[in-house]
Parts: structure tokens; sequence; C-alpha cells
């Protein structure tokens, strides 16, 4: 009777450690490194609109003029629309990714991975395109916004450029692995049964 | 650690146990030919590593009741070298699927090393699957993205084996399987006879006590496929493995201690290979 023990015994015995779990996501990445660079500009393209309208911001001040609220409402309309669309994007990929790897998921099921290792492979996939995504996308965005106001970078508030960069990686990686839940789940729910099967 | 211990103590003994049985030759096996269905009493005997009782599994398709098996009574012992013959559709996929803890029974009861499955909870299923079976697919189902070593180590890597431990039973199996020149290789840079020994590698990573093997020859030549129904007796053999295979090749009956035949999700016939042997002409035509 080895196996009929309190579940928690068990759970600590079958682990995918953190590193391990990187390795695999990273390679997953690389693997299918045109994918996830269309992934990755998703993520890129809506966290350098919102970065270019920081950076816009800061520029304004540096400048001395006002911002119309007007402006501003309507930026902040259209960067919740473009994160949006990239959010849409990503667990479309994501979803298509998963359909790709049925097997390869079922095979892991059947050599012992529990649903949580699947769930944690395909966000830290995610959450890796969204940070590199949304780190590329921030700089692009504030580089763009700082060459149209290059009189004035010896004013620019730096530290808020800064903050600002932090805020856009943050949101871009958080983004990202949030459209990736429902594609994980999935995966995760997968019948390990279905590996068996060959025709997919 | 201390339950790793004892876990791997229990195989330890299993693949003794196996040893004797092995170089026992077929008396031991001829005493169990009619233990299918027939000995409900030996309950709790070691000897079994799979006992299914009753087992029968419904399936709703649209409303509609689908009775996958009907009742299924099998007894495996360890170390036998069984296949598991049957049309598609008589039930033999969902059998297996039972057997290898992928499924559970809608009545009746599985047990695998003693252990009922229908108790099992998530964990302890995966688990299990980690630990105790080792599977073998039709179409290998290597992990594309990783090389032949990386496939055996991530079952070990599930079961906590520290990352020396991996590379050198890594190395090892692949040694063992005879690949341990493409240890480096990625699946699609193998063939498919060496894409199938890295799978048979793999089942072995974590010492299990089964071996799952659902059409291993499947997808194969017919030279090679019996160079890995060889290498599947071979290990069979050596570390007293118990080995379930699903198939229709005739090379892997002729390996075979016991041949299961189901049949509309009830088990049609059990025979020993010495019977089969005189038979099997008639047999191949009836079975396709």
């Amino acid at each position: 009777m080895a196996v009929a023990g309190p579940a928690p015994k068990i759970e600590r015995q079958i682990s995918l450690p953190f590193n391990q779990a990187l390795k695999i996501a990273m390679r997953n990445i690389t693997i299918r490194l045109g994918r996830a660079l269309i992934t990755g500009a998703g993520t890129m393209l809506g966290i350098a609109f919102l970065m270019s309208v920081f950076t816009g911001t800061l520029v304004q001040q540096a400048r001395g003029t006002a911002i119309a609220p007007e402006q501003l409402s309507k930026n902040t309309w259209l960067v919740v629309m473009s994160l949006l669309v990239s959010v849409v994007g990503i667990t479309n990929s994501m979803l298509m990714n998963v359909t790709e790897r049925y097997k390869e998921i079922g095979t892991m099921k059947c050599l012992g991975a529990l649903d949580n290792f699947i769930v944690r492979l395909f966000l830290l996939e995610s959450g890796v395109l969204g940070f590199f995504g949304s780190l590329t996308g921030a700089l692009i965005g504030a580089l763009f916004m700082l060459l149209t106001g290059i009189g004035v970078l010896g004013r620019l508030n730096w530290v808020q450029l800064l903050i600002y960069l932090g805020i856009c990686v943050g949101i871009g990686t958080v983004l990202s692995i949030v459209a990736a839940i429902p594609p994980a789940w999935r995966a995760a729910n997968m019948h390990p049964a279905d590996a068996m099967r060959t025709e997919i | 650690m201390a339950r790793d211990d004892k876990l791997n103590g229990s195989n330890g003994t299993a693949a003794n146990g196996v040893a004797v049985n092995g170089s026992g030759a077929k008396a031991p096996q001829a005493a169990n030919g009619t233990a299918n269905g027939a000995s409900q009493d030996d309950y709790g005997n070691q000897e079994y590593i799979v006992r299914a009782r009753g087992v029968t599994r419904m399936y709703d398709v649209g409303g509609q009741p689908v009775h996958a098996l009907r009742g299924i009574d099998l007894d495996i012992r360890r170390g036998e070298y069984i296949s598991i013959m049957g049309p598609s559709g008589s039930g033999k996929s969902t059998l297996f699927n039972m057997i290898g803890g992928l499924d559970k029974p809608t009545e009746g009861t599985v047990f695998i090393d003693e252990v009922d499955m229908a108790q099992l909870d998530a964990f302890e299923l995966a688990w299990l699957r980690c630990r105790k079976i080792g599977y073998i697919f039709q179409t290998f189902n290597l992990i594309p993205v990783m090389t032949a070593l990386e496939n055996i180590t991530l079952p070990m890597i599930f079961a906590g084996a520290s990352t020396d431990e991996q590379l050198e039973r890594g190395r090892e199996l692949l040694e063992q399987v005879g690949i341990g020149h493409r240890m480096n290789n990625k699946p699609s840079q193998l063939s498919g006879g060496q894409q199938q020994r890295v799978a048979i590698a793999r089942s072995l990573a974590n010492q299990p006590a089964i071996i799952l093997a659902d059409e291993p020859t499947g997808n194969l030549d017919q030279k090679t496929g019996k160079e890995i129904i060889e290498l599947l007796k071979r290990l069979n053999r050596e570390s007293g493995v118990t080995i379930i295979t699903a198939t229709h090749d005739d090379k892997m009956l002729d390996v075979s201690d016991r041949i299961v035949w189901v049949s509309d999700g009830k088990i049609e016939k059990v025979k020993r290979r010495e019977e089969v042997d005189i038979t099997l002409g008639t047999l191949e035509g009836s079975v396709h």
C-alpha cells in the first residue's frame, strides 16, 4: 500500500523545480521563435503605445505646456483598447500553441506531470515573452517620444520616466500572464489518455 | 525521502521476485493460465501487479450510454509479458488506459500493485504514472524540443531526482537501449527505431513496475519492429519489469508469456504463448 498516503506527501514527491520549468519554457520559446516573436510583437506594440503616451506627457511637462484633459482621456481610451487587443492576441496565440502541443502535454501528463506543472509551463512561457516584449516596446515607445522632445531633454523628469518604464514592463508581463490563463487551463485539463490516441 | 526509500525498496523486491519467476521458466505461468476471472480468493497476493475485477466502463455519447467494457477480470503477474489484442472499438484501449491509470472504471476495481485506482486522487495518480508505470506509444511521443537525454531525464525531474542522478541514469539507460551515441540529438534527428528506443529508455526512467506499450511497433518497419520487440523482451527478462502491450504484431505475440483477446468489451480468451504457437496461423485471420 505504498501509494495510499495523504495527498500533501505525494505532492511533494512530484516536483518541477522553477529553474527546470524556466528552462523548458525558454526552450519552447526559442524553438518556435517565429511565432514567439509575433506574440511578443503584439505586447510590444501595445506597450510601446502606452509608454509613448507616458513619455509624451513628460515631454510636454518639460516644455511647460499643459495637457488638455480631453486629449488625456482620448489617450487613455486608445491605450486601453490597444492593450486589450494585445491580450486577445496573446490568448489566441497561446491557444494555438496548446492545440499544437496537445500530444506533448498528454505525454507529459503520462510521465507524471501534475496539472499545475502544465499551467506553470504555459504561464512562464507567456510571462517571459511578455517581459521581453514589453521591455522592447517600452524602450521603443520612450525613444520615439524622446526624439520629438529632443530640445527639452535636460529638463525632463528622468526618474519619472524610469518609473513609467517599470510600470509598462510590469503591465505587459502581467497582462501576458493573465492572457495565457485560459489556454493554460485548457491544456492542464486535457485527458492524458488523449496522448495515447494516434490520430490527433 | 523516507517514503522514497521504502518505495524503492519495494521495487527492488519486485524485481527479485520476478527474476525468480523468469528463471523458473514456464512453470509459474502455466499455473497462472486459469488465473483470469477464476481466482477471486487470491486478493492480497503480492504475485500480481495488476488485478482487475468486474471492470465496466460506460461512456455517455450524446445521451446514449455506450459500454466500452462489460465486466473484465484480469490478473497480471509481476514480470509477465502480456499482449492484449482486439480490433478497434473492442474496448482494448479503454482497458489499456485503465491499467495505465489514465482512466477509472465505472464499476469494479483495478488494483495496481495492491492499490485500488479508484481511491487515488489527482496527485496520487500522477505519482503512480511517474513512478510505477512507464508508457511507450505507437507514435513515440518524444518531446520534440528536447534532446534524447533530456527526454529521458524529464520523468526523473518530476520524480525529484538530483541533476547528477538524472544524467548518470539517463546515460546508463541510453546505453542500455543501444543509442548512447545519439544522446544529444533531437527526436527529429533520429530514425523511428531510435526514437522508440529513446521512448523505451524514458519509460524506464524511474524504474517502473509496469511498462505499458501501445502498439510500439505499429509505426516501424518489420526489421526495426523486431529489434524493438527483442529489446523489450530483454528488458523484461533482465530487469523483471512487467510489460503489457497492445499489439497486432505476430512477432510481439511470439515473445509474450500470455495473450489476451478483447472483443466487445469482454475478454474473449486468454492463452499462453505455447498454446498460441500452434494456432497462430488461423488466429491471425480472425483477429484482423
